[in-house]
């Protein structure tokens, strides 16, 4: 039944597959292993040390100080706003969703499912683009927006807008799989004990739900930090107001300042870091429970 | 697993039934197509309305022009590369995670989600500072004759990139269940490893191989910010789709650059039902199996 | 009764209006949007007159700035950008305002000096120290084994810029002959390896990533690069001949009106011509229009022949129309 196994993660294992061992001989699984490290030192660790090799290139304090020009504060600010709002946003829709479509059976589950994981393959160049389209002072609502004084564009609902766009399927991808998998029968079973609907949800789903649901929310959150793209298209990029993270990045580039735009990179980098640190924290705590039940 | 215990499977055929026992199916079910029409459909559906306004003969000139069909080749062709490399050393990538154990292993698994999490500019950049001419491969690549950035080569290097998460994380779980008696029953019968990876293993995963490339391949279609900086956008070589899109967007030619996302969204979108097709046939196999 | 209730409204106007004459003026804030290369110019030129505007008028003022490529920045406004003001790569960029949306009226760049632009520029070489290619003048960038650094000028307003100079260089050398000029402008585009989308990321190709013999670069932009990335490593070489770049300014008349900005953001405009405008403009690597101040900053500006758009193009709508828009001559260098 799963539908999707993107974002699944690890299965609980308890015990290393210590059967498996001998089925290849070891001069294949050396070859096996260093062609894995090989291919990833140079598709993943190369690049994420560039950035901190460029980043500290002046030393630590010049590394430091870029932290505290007020244009990249302000950047900072509006990243962890532009989060603030997107992700409880994408999170109460993907819980929504994922009760929907892994409780129940209905006509055109399939094609909700599509639609869900649509934002995902759609350009991050043409998810800015649409709400030029609708928002823009040439777009559909643009001149009633314009007449009411409302700024969507440009401005910081547009910079949320865009990026709730793009973080859209994330919980749900992450829930819905995880949900039909563990079927309805607790639920079922809580209600006929008299639980009501929200009681049920609480004590019984949530508590079951929570690791992958804590996975959904924190590679959510990255990709809301971390979108370059469609940001770029409704940003406007007026300095200390509507710049973004990654959109400083960029113009500290453009400014020749290296160190800086590294070093404000290398922000991002650590926020991934960090999601990742937080991602096997919650594989270990998910394999534990299930050992312990 | 507490309540299940005290409830045996109580109502006869509860699995089979609609399961309208539970509450909040309109709710949610309510919101959930509420909130995609409000983000996802209206805004999606401003480009077709704008596409809308060119006539067919200027639709189809503006999405076929030479410049335009280069672009494709381009985007089309460096994903279908970058999705490759990663439908190979994904499915190496995997295999070692689940199979082998080795030091750092725990640090290898999860650094493997760092594209979906390292801003794609972020990433650009440093590519391109890696694989420039005096980057720290580019310079052991220039006495090779070979030239990364600014080059196909360029865009092909980032959408792998962009593109490994999907593989190892489609494969990796399928890979995870697979019992290896069976493989272990097929060399007892004196099948060799190849054979009993060809007849017995590969047949279990292509399914989950074949979506997570083609999730690498449909992200790597739309893929902007980290391969401007590594493409050298040169038109007709080193420009892609997307690229072109901003470009069009620059003239004031609004119609011309959502006719190409039009095209750009269809494509992603039929990939989109490939997969979710692909996942069906993965998971009523499994059933079977 | 009606005339004294007349009278009484009439006096009560009267009275606000001294009153709110009088009243320090509410600090006002302006936006300006502008092209990449401007950055360090309008820093230095917002400081100067907020001071000059306080010390005139009493008003407080301050500024947010926006820098990109000149088409986008463009875009953005007819989007709704609300800019105040735009001070952009070339004129078409803001006849494109005109044309979409009516930000300004068709006639903007009759409202001020010298065609609305202040300051103009050029386009000239950058290449690496002591000249090892013996480039000195546009003939060479043509050369086989040169390589050219020059963005998309599909992209950024520097971009087009430079290969009109070019194009006017082979124009005049050939006697006019367009199929001469349009053959030479192949040939050096044949010597470009990398088309970075804008002119700062061309920039950040020839310095730092060390690609390329030569960057035909703005002017003020090659100054500054030998700035940033230190003067020993490269070298300015101006061509005899090249284009008068005149990134033009003006008031975006719909939003300034709504914001109720316009007699701040025509002053902040006018100001760019008076003796410390230009001297800002001269001193961040723009050529100043006021001949005193010209004087001043002689050194850093070699002379050297400069043709406009209009004279050799006809004007840049048609320029556009023939070069750069979908089918145009640029897209038919690149037909294979």
């Amino acid at each position: 039944m799963a539908s999707t196994v993107t974002f699944r993660l690890a299965k609980p294992r308890a015990t290393a597959p210590a059967d498996a061992a001998d089925l290849e001989p070891a001069w294949i699984r050396r070859v096996l292993v260093s062609v894995t490290l090989g291919f990833l030192v140079l598709f993943l660790f190369l690049p994420l040390a560039a950035v901190f090799v460029e980043a500290l290139r002046k030393g630590v304090s010049v590394y430091l100080a870029t932290f505290l020009q007020s244009d990249t504060l302000a950047a900072i600010r509006l990243t962890l706003l532009t989060a603030a709002i997107a992700v409880p946003l994408n999170v109460v829709f993907g819980v929504a969703a994922a009760w929907a479509i892994a409780k129940f059976e209905f006509p055109g589950k399939s094609v909700l499912t599509t639609l869900i994981d649509l934002p995902f393959a759609v350009s991050p160049v043409v998810s800015g683009l649409i709400y030029v389209l609708l928002f823009g002072a040439q777009g559909w609502f643009g001149p009633w927006l314009s007449e009411h004084h409302v700024k969507i564009i440009f401005a910081v609902p547009g910079i949320v807008l865009a990026t709730i766009f793009v973080t859209f399927p994330f919980v749900a991808r992450e829930l819905i799989p995880l949900m039909q998998a563990q079927g309805s029968d607790e639920e079922q079973a809580a209600i006929m004990l008299g639980a009501s609907g929200w009681q049920t949800f609480r004590r019984v789903t949530l508590p079951n739900v929570k690791w992958g649901l804590l996975y959904g929310v924190i590679l959510c959150n990255a990709r809301a930090m971390g979108e370059f793209g469609a940001v770029s298209v409704v940003s406007g990029h007026v300095r200390g107001m509507t710049n973004t993270v990654p959109l400083q990045v960029e113009i500290l580039y453009n400014e020749y300042n290296f160190v800086g735009a590294f070093a404000t990179a290398s922000l991002l980098a650590l926020l991934a870091l960090a999601t990742l640190g937080i991602k096997s924290f919650i594989e270990w705590r998910t394999q534990r429970d299930t050992a312990a039940a | 697993m507490a309540i299940d215990s005290i409830i045996p499977p109580a109502v006869p055929g509860a699995a089979s039934a609609p399961r309208r026992v539970l509450p909040g199916f309109g709710l949610s079910l309510g919101y959930t197509v509420f909130y995609l029409v409000l983000i996802v459909l209206v805004p999606l559906s401003a480009t077709l309305a704008k596409t809308a306004t060119l006539s067919w003969p200027r639709f189809w000139s503006a999405v076929t022009s030479a410049r335009v069909l280069a672009s494709y080749r381009l985007s089309f062709g460096a994903s279908l590369c970058g999705a490759l490399i990663n439908a190979v050393f994904g499915l190496v990538v995997a295999w070692t995670l689940v199979r082998c154990r080795f030091p750092g292993r725990r640090l290898v698994d999860s650094l493997v989600d760092l594209p979906f999490a390292l801003p794609t500019a972020v990433a650009g950049i440093a590519l391109t500072s890696l694989y420039a001419s005096n980057g720290w491969i580019g310079q052991w690549l220039e006495p090779l004759g070979i030239r990364a950035a600014y080059t196909p080569l360029g865009v092909t290097i980032a959408l792998t990139f962009i593109g490994l998460p999907f593989v190892v994380r489609t494969v990796q779980p399928i890979l995870e269940d697979l019992d290896t008696q069976f493989e272990q029953a097929a060399r007892s019968l004196g099948a060799s490893r190849w054979q009993t990876f060809r007849r017995v293993v590969f047949p279990e995963i292509w399914p989950a191989l074949l979506t997570g490339f083609a999730l690498a391949f449909a992200r790597g279609l739309g893929e902007y910010g980290s391969v401007v900086f590594i493409s050298g956008n040169m038109p007709m070589r080193t420009e892609i789709t997307p690229l072109l899109i901003i470009t069009k967007l620059e003239q004031y030619d609004y119609a011309g650059a959502t006719a190409i996302a039009v095209v750009m969204l269809a494509a992603s979108f039929s990939l989109l039902l490939l997969i979710n097709l692909l996942q069906r046939w993965t998971s009523s196999r499994h059933v079977l199996v | 009764m009606k005339t004294s209730l007349r009278f009484c409204l009439l006096a009560a106007l009267v009275a606000v209006s001294t009153w709110t004459a009088h009243a320090a003026p509410q600090p006002v804030t302006l936006l300006n949007v502008s092209y990449d290369p401007t950055r360090e110019l309008y820093q230095d030129y917002n400081a100067a007159f907020a001071k000059h505007w306080k010390a005139t008028q009493g008003q407080d003022v301050t500024f947010n700035q926006s820098h990109g490529g000149s088409g986008k920045q463009a875009r953005a406004v007819i989007d709704g950008l609300e800019a105040d003001v735009v001070t952009l790569g070339l004129a078409y960029d803001i006849d494109a305002l005109a044309e979409h949306g009516g930000l300004v009226p068709k006639d903007w760049q009759k409202r001020l000096p010298d065609n609305s632009t202040p300051y103009t520029s050029t386009i000239v070489f950058l290449v690496r120290k002591g000249n090892p290619k013996k480039i000195k003048d546009w003939p060479d960038v043509v050369r086989p084994g040169v390589q050219v650094i020059v963005p998309n000028p599909k992209t950024s307003g520097g971009a087009r810029w430079a290969y009109l100079a070019a194009w006017g260089y082979a124009l005049q050398a050939n006697g006019n002959d367009a199929g001469k000029a349009q053959a030479f402008v192949t040939a050096m585009y044949k010597n470009v390896p990398v088309l970075d989308s804008g002119a700062r990321g061309s920039t950040t190709t020839f310095a730092q990533r060390n690609i390329g013999d030569v960057l035909l670069a703005w002017e003020n932009e090659a100054h500054l690069a030998q700035k940033e990335f230190g003067a020993d490593k490269f070298e300015i070489v101006t061509p005899p001949v090249s284009v008068l770049a005149e990134p033009p300014v003006s008031v975006v008349d719909k939003v300034a009106d709504k914001h109720g900005t316009r007699a701040v953001a025509q002053a902040y405009l006018e100001y760019l011509y008076s003796p410390e405008g230009q001297d800002i403009a001269g001193r961040n690597f723009y050529r100043p229009r006021n001949p005193k101040a010209a004087e001043k900053y002689a050194a850093q500006f070699p002379a050297l022949k400069l043709f406009t758009v209009d004279e050799l193009f006809g004007g840049w709508a048609k320029c556009q129309k023939t070069h750069f828009d979908d089918g145009g001559v640029f897209d038919q260098i690149y037909k294979p």
